[in-house]
């Protein structure tokens, strides 16, 4: 699991991130970064709150796709982008 | 793979945590055609969540073990249900496609979400709720070396906290709202179920306060330091990395309700009604766990190998489980004595802040407000994203306003999953097998 050969590598906004696996777009965002997600229709970043796809806080593109970061299992080439999600 | 765009099968459960597990595996030595579809990646609900760094529990292995070992059985993860269009019919929606899924009987373990509720600060980045930092760290975010406040109300701080800590965090402080009383209340009472006490005392830790709630979070950009209060006039500032707060769990009732299945009020809060056998109101319809109540896992258990016994026709072997359930419901009642909310924290919240996160409208712009669709209609208060799962929980709390009745979607889908073609309105179309 060490060996980082293992890691996966994901692109968060434009950058290269490399997590372990398993771990979730939710956990990778706070690995690679400040661990937001989004920013709110008043100009506020937001986090992840509830952690178990209730709040939406923590929706991102992933891959083109609108989905909770949360309850994404992180894969290898995933595109991520914060901020976009409507 | 070829995409289909419906399927069918003799028994559809919808959550994959302990009652649905428990459900799955009752119903399936019948042989029937069994699916269970979870909106997380895998099995194992809230309490039973695995993740890189959190094997799952041995009883959850067990149990998905018993579930899994029967060819009938098919787990669908990462998929959400989207909509009930007709009776019988579920749409589905994963990250790849949209479907539809027919069934003759549907179990509804839906679970719970915690009641989060609005206090200054809750949108700054670190706030998470309490069963929320759970969730996150055990997907692998990382808080080693954290110094995390945790507050609320409820068992689950406990469980928060040692999940916290087992990740490297140092959780500074556990602030309980329940006052002593209340809670030695508790302890007294929980004789009557010993494994229950075992767990609290392994749980306890010195951080521990009661009579305790937050005021408010600050920090610039994201958490800094948290303030507590203690009593009337007692305050207490820490710093800290991360705030987690939760005041308890609320039924996750909204599919039960758009199915069409009727709601009774169960500890307080609005659950699905279901009979001594886990029917609900709806022929064929069962609800099982946290969805018809919160009251844990052993309840959920029961209830969910109750409700798989009897869909298949094992009524015999669901009536033998009664006395387990009485058990576990008295335990459930207890719980929600000793930590019911006091009216004094509905002043958590100030006029500038945030109730519904979503369209950030503020408490003063629906203080006013005579209810959820005045104020929906005034301020855009549970228009967005959550579609009012979050504010209208608070807003309940705060205002005593009825939550949203639920509407197709349940959530924001994709318009390819809205263009699955329906079902025809005659019950004896059986839609084509993949």
């Amino acid at each position: 699991m060490n060996a980082s050969t293992d890691l996966l590598t994901l692109t968060i906004d434009g950058r290269q991130a490399r997590v372990r696996p398993g771990l979730s777009v939710a956990a990778a965002l706070r690995v690679a970064g400040d661990g937001t997600a989004r920013t709110s229709v008043t100009g506020m970043a937001r986090a992840p709150l509830c952690g178990m796809g209730i709040c939406q806080e923590c929706r991102v593109d992933i891959d083109g796709r609108r989905l909770l970061a949360c309850q994404t299992v992180c894969s290898d080439g995933m595109r991520v982008s914060t901020g976009a999600a409507r | 793979m070829t995409a289909f765009l419906s399927e069918s099968c003799d028994l559809l459960i919808v959550g994959a945590g302990p009652a649905g597990m428990a459900a799955a595996a009752a119903a399936a030595p019948s042989g029937a055609n069994i699916v269970i579809v979870d909106d997380n990646p895998s099995p194992g609900g809230q309490i039973w969540r695995s993740g890189p760094d959190a094997p799952r529990p041995v009883q959850a292995q067990q149990l998905c073990g018993a579930m899994t070992r029967h060819a009938n059985v098919r787990i669908l993860g990462g998929v959400r249900v989207a909509a009930a269009p007709a009776v019988g019919h579920l749409l589905l929606e994963s990250a790849e496609r949209g479907w539809l899924i027919r069934y003759a009987k549907l179990i509804l373990c839906t679970g719970a979400r915690e009641l989060l509720l609005p206090f200054p600060g809750w949108t700054l980045p670190g706030v998470t709720g309490a069963g929320g930092l759970q969730a996150l760290i055990k997907s692998g975010m990382p808080v080693a070396g954290e110094r995390i406040v945790i507050a609320g109300s409820g068992p689950l701080l406990f469980a928060a906290a040692s999940s916290a800590t087992k990740a490297g965090a140092r959780v500074v402080r556990i602030a309980e709202q329940a006052s002593l009383a209340a809670l030695a209340g508790f302890a007294t009472q929980l004789v009557r179920w010993p494994a229950k006490a075992a767990q609290a005392l392994a749980l306890y830790r010195p951080s521990y306060r009661w009579a305790s709630h937050v005021v408010s979070a600050t920090g610039d950009g994201k958490v800094e330091s948290v303030r507590l209060q203690r009593g009337q006039s007692s305050f207490e500032d820490i710093e800290c990395d991360r705030v987690a707060v939760g005041f308890g769990l609320r039924p996750n009732t909204e599919l039960g309700q758009l199915v069409g299945c009727r709601t009774a009020q169960v500890h307080g809060a609005q659950a699905l009604a279901v009979d001594g056998r886990q029917r609900t109101s709806l022929p064929g319809i069962y609800a099982a766990g946290e969805c018809t109540g919160v009251g844990g896992s052993e309840r959920a258990l029961v209830q969910g190998s109750m409700a798989g016994c009897d869909a298949v026709g094992l009524t015999i072997a669901a009536e033998a489980m009664r006395p387990d359930l009485v058990r576990w419901d008295a335990f459930a009642a207890q719980l929600h004595r000793s930590f019911a909310l006091p009216d004094h924290l509905r002043s958590l919240s100030r006029p500038d802040t945030l109730v519904c996160r979503c369209e950030d409208v503020p408490h003063g712009a629906l203080a006013s407000r005579n209810g959820w669709t005045d104020a929906k209609l005034h301020t855009r208060c549970g228009m967005g994203a959550c579609q009012g799962r979050i504010c209208g929980a608070a807003t309940q709390f705060l205002f005593g306003w009825s939550p949203p009745e639920p509407r197709p979607p349940l959530f924001p889908v994709r318009v390819s999953t809205l263009a699955v073609p329906m079902p025809s309105s005659s019950p004896t179309d059986r839609p084509h097998g993949h």
